[in-house]
């Protein structure tokens, strides 16, 4: 089940090196009319404040000649989202922020017919890690404290998350798996109102971006368990990962920009010189510290690969689900 | 009035069993230990929406509504006459935004509405259909930064130009 | 007297040059952004971040706070003037707006509007600034059960409103309702309900695609075909003497609804979940409860513009409670500004209320100051929107279709929901002629999508006991007196059925 994200990383080094001659490219190509910048995910959550971070790094170092419009569509775990970029009259001024969904929406409803390989490959932004978190009232401290109460408990022990098949229902059902623990799960609408209903200790454990849960950490209602990621990580040192537990098993959503199908070559070397720079700002890499993102430059090749690998991490991640 | 009635009722009723017919993709039922099933909701909704229906073709049927006792027409000549000049002329104005845009669909129905239904002066017609587009997208692209349809390729280099004045 | 001297400082930095002119310009932006259909301080809280990067962060937040005010106070310009809600928060200002308008007391309606929005925004700070520790508190109690059972008390308020047709009235809401669940069902992540195996109902159906729909397009057809397309304009006359005694009339009739709205709105807003909505809608539904005159609703009362006036301003200062002192949104526009937080470098949750004082007590204050100035700029307005009213109905009419498709599509950018918002507006059109109340179900369609996922979240809380909503401390008050509301009426028809038929038989 690991993502190899760390053979991605080796691969990154590369990816630089194309932005070079890419630039030269771009030359030749500017949007002309205002970028129609799709979300996949509804305003508020954790997909939304990068998008328009991003599209607020490109206003504030004038980056564009047009400017980026943030168009959230989040109906249908991203459905709409991917409808509406699939079928844009206009695709070299249409790109689409992504994050996992772009994988498991096409997988669990084959009817929509999309298929994410004919999108365009722009940049991978970065991937966000998943962590397990409980409240400080609960007095668990220690994820092996977690698994025992879990087990006590014997299934009324309460999680929250975004919804069956979405990114932390896969989490926890990979680890239920692992640890035999019987969870009731309660599906909310976003990353937000689960992180709320976890502080009012409505429910008991979510499985949560760092960036959502941020805010309730340093104030010391929110105790981190345990991080999804390859290795620990350094906003949260102590906290030990699920691979250190001996599970072969790492989860990253990741925080990516796709252009629409049927764009341009020229316009796609745009785009792809455009994020480079928004990559490279200063502010962005500080948002990648500060949120506890990890980086994972990939040049489009790579990210048609990754695309793949993800489907198919995906397919099995599911089937295992029971979708 | 009074077979419209009857007909609308009968129309919403078949609505309602399309929509219990919909919900039933999901479960509709209680399952024990999780609450109802996903197609719950809309299914026992458009049952009580069709036993609404039921109840009002007996309140027709026993004449009580204001409508199930009226015999005019549900539209009279007139009235025909402005649903479809109207009504259509919105389904036209609508279909046109894909085509000529939605600024070139704008001033085509607002001329159309002004001058030939609303029998105003030529001048004034033309002025506020032309006027009204041009300030709108000042407003929404502009201001607002909302990107409206285009229409077909062949309005590009018109938007191009706007483009090039706004940003 | 920390907290109180910090505010005075944001009301003081409110107060400079630069930042009064950000307030006048930011409102009057506001004003006209909230009065468009479809478009709401959403939007001009969006497309205004990127802004902020060229005024210093403090002049940045007074025009954020300035445009919030004004697109409220707008939202209630549509309603009353043209009759289409520009928010789902400005449907209840319709009920009573509408009706104004058209008697020729448009006037009456926007000043009770503008002074309702500005006591109720007003309390709401003064409430926000003496409790907001504890109100945090009071929102993070709120969990599904407490939700669903204010959703049920909403319901409860507005069983009241449909017209004399029972069974049509029921169907209209059941059809809001059903019309909500269209897209995902949230619980199982199953597409439901997608008509007609149609791909663009994947993303479900908007209350904005209905009440343009119903408000822009039916209504309007229904009102050309009524009239004979020649509507005989109450040229309403603006005079300083007649806003005068507008207002004097206005404080007189609409108090009440002013000071229900005011709290009521308030608490709803606070919640995160809820927001202003069901907020405002509660407070018409109360407002008409109390009122000695309950009749008068619906055909031009102040104060059922006054209720749900002050109640939506009012919520909507409250919902940016749980946004500062939790960092959760509790509406779509407090999530953009929470975005925003994060680029200015501000990080959201319950640390800010403490660490970041001088950015929370700032807006605040600038929120005090922005309210008095949309206030005035409103009042000024006023006979520009009463000057729209005197077009003749031949150029209003059309002007109403224009703004309905192009409000719609900014709001959904989507060419699919233009053609629903079409299709709703002919099925508006003959529902409206045979007297289905058309309300309840715009209503619904805003509340449904609440209620079915908190039912059916507090179901799997209880393992699938219905006994949760009434066992638990908060909801369970709040579930019997919905109950009771609900049912009050139903006996009294039943009752008024036996009468009927007994003289009968």
């Amino acid at each position: 089940m690991n993502l190899t994200k760390r053979m991605l990383m080796s691969m990154a080094g590369a990816a630089l090196m194309f932005a070079a001659p890419m630039q030269a490219v771009a030359q030749d190509w500017q949007p002309r009319k205002p970028i129609d910048f799709v979300i996949m995910a509804g305003a508020g959550g954790g997909a939304d404040q990068i998008a328009r971070f991003i599209q607020a790094v490109a206003e504030q170092e004038d980056l564009t000649t047009r400017p980026l419009v943030p168009n959230n569509k989040g109906g249908g775990s991203g459905a709409e989202a991917l409808i509406h970029v699939s079928t844009a009259s206009d695709p070299d001024h249409t790109i689409l922020v992504t994050l996992n969904s772009f994988f498991t929406t096409p997988l669990r409803q084959q009817n929509l017919g999309i298929d994410i390989q004919t999108f365009t490959p722009v940049a991978m932004m970065g991937v966000d890690p998943f962590v397990l978190w409980v409240h400080k009232d609960s007095g668990i401290t220690t994820f092996e404290e977690y698994v025992a109460k879990v087990q006590e408990m014997d299934g009324e022990f309460v999680m929250g998350g975004t919804g069956a098949g979405q990114e932390d229902s896969i989490v926890i059902a990979y680890m239920s798996g692992a640890y035999d623990l019987d969870i009731k799960y309660i599906p909310y609408d976003g990353g937000g109102a689960v992180a709320k209903d976890l502080a009012g200790q409505q429910i008991m454990a979510t499985v949560n971006n760092p960036a959502e849960a941020k805010g309730f950490y340093e104030a010391g209602d929110f105790v981190p368990l345990l991080a999804f990621s390859d290795e620990r990580m350094p906003a949260y040192p102590d906290v030990p990962t699920i691979k250190e537990m001996g599970h072969d098993f790492s989860y990253y959503n990741q925080r990516a920009i796709v252009g629409a199908p049927g764009m341009s070559e020229e316009a796609a070397a745009y785009y792809q010189d455009l994020f480079t720079q928004v990559y490279e700002s200063e502010q962005w890499q500080g948002y990648l510290t500060s949120e506890s993102l990890s980086p994972l430059w990939m040049d489009a090749a790579e990210q048609r690969d990754y695309w793949a690998l993800q489907v198919e991490n995906h397919q099995a991640l599911l089937a295992a689900l029971g979708e | 009035m009074r077979v419209g009635e009857l007909l609308t009722a009968g129309f919403l009723a078949l609505l309602s069993l399309y929509l219990m017919w919909k919900s039933t993709e999901l479960p509709i039922g209680y399952i024990a230990g999780t609450g109802p099933g996903g197609g719950a909701w809309p299914f026992w909704l458009s049952a009580i929406m069709l036993i609404s229906c039921i109840c009002i073709a007996i309140n027709w049927w026993r004449g009580t509504s204001p409508a199930s006792q009226s015999e005019d027409p549900v539209l009279d000549r007139h009235g025909w006459k402005s649903l479809i000049f109207v009504g259509g002329g919105i389904i036209v104005f609508v279909a046109l935004i894909s085509i000529i845009s939605m600024y070139g669909a704008i001033a085509v129905f607002l001329f159309y509405y002004i001058w030939f239904l609303g029998r105003h002066g030529l001048i004034l017609s033309l002025a506020i259909s032309l006027i009204t587009p041009v300030a709108l997208f000042f407003f929404f692209e502009g201001a607002m930064q909302i990107t409206m349809p285009s229409g077909l390729p062949f309005t590009d280099p018109v938007f191009n130009f706007l483009y090039e004045i706004i940003y | 007297m920390d907290v109180l001297l910090l505010l005075a400082d944001g009301m003081l930095l409110s107060l400079q040059p630069l930042n009064l002119v950000m307030i006048l310009l930011g409102v009057t932006l506001g004003l006209f952004i909230g009065a468009m259909p479809g478009l709401g301080s959403v939007n001009g809280v969006a497309i205004l971040l990127p802004v902020t990067f060229l005024v210093p962060p403090g002049s940045a937040i007074i025009f954020l706070a300035a445009i919030y005010y004004g697109a409220m106070y707008g939202g209630a310009v549509s309603s009353i003037t043209l009759g289409i809600p520009g928010a789902s928060t400005a449907v209840a200002t319709t009920f009573d707006g509408r009706p104004l308008a058209q008697q020729g007391r448009a006037s009456l309606a926007l000043v009770t509007a503008a002074l309702a929005s500005f006591i109720g925004g007003t309390v709401a700070n003064v409430l926000f600034t003496l409790f907001a520790p504890l109100l945090a508190s009071v929102a993070l109690s709120f969990g599904p059960p407490e939700v669903f059972a204010l959703m049920l008390l909403a319901f409860a308020t507005f069983v009241g409103l449909g017209g004399d047709d029972i069974p049509k009235t029921v169907f209209s809401i059941c059809f809001g309702l059903v019309l909500g669940a269209v897209g995902f069902d949230q619980i199982s992540g199953a597409p439901r309900l997608v008509l007609f195996d149609y791909n663009g109902f994947l993303q479900g159906i908007g209350f904005l695609v209905l009440a343009i729909g119903v408000y822009g397009i039916g209504e309007m057809l229904w009102t050309i075909d009524q009239t004979r397309g020649d509507v005989t304009a109450t040229t309403p006359k603006m005079t300083i003497k007649g806003m005068a005694s507008d207002t004097k009339e206005a404080a007189k009739r609409g108090w009440k609804g002013t000071m229900i709205g005011s709290f009521l709105g308030f608490f709803v807003g606070v919640l995160p979940a809820a927001g202003a909505t069901p907020g405002s809608l509660m407070s018409y539904g109360v407002a008409k409860m109390v009122s000695r005159k309950p009749e008068e609703f619906g055909k031009g009362s102040p104060d059922g513009v006054a209720a749900p006036e002050a109640a939506n301003n009012s919520a909507s200062t409250g919902s940016m409670l749980p946004m500062l002192t939790l960092g959760i949104p509790g509406s779509p526009t407090t999530a953009i500004l929470l975005g925003g937080m994060v680029i200015w470098g501000l990080v959201p949750g319950p640390r800010l209320f403490v660490d970041e004082q001088e950015f929370v007590w700032g807006l605040i204050g600038s929120f005090y100051i922005s309210n008095v100035a949309a206030l005035l700029i409103n009042l000024a307005f006023i006979p520009v929107f009463i000057w729209m009213l005197r077009m003749p109905f031949t150029i209003l009419a059309p002007m109403i279709f224009v703004l309905s498709i192009a409000g719609g599509y900014a709001a959904t950018r989507d060419m699919f929901d233009i053609w629903l918002i079409v299709l709703f507006g002919l099925g508006a059109f003959f529902m409206r002629k045979f007297d289905y109340p058309l309300a309840p179900a715009v209503l619904a369609i805003v509340l449904g999508p609440i209620a079915e996922p908190t039912l059916r979240q507090s179901l799997l809380l209880s393992s699938g006991d219905p006994s949760i909503f009434f066992t638990r401390p908060v909801a369970g008050p709040i579930t019997i007196i919905a109950l009771v509301l609900i049912f009050l009426p139903a006996i009294k028809v039943v009752r008024r059925m036996r009468d009927e038929r007994k003289p009968a038989s």
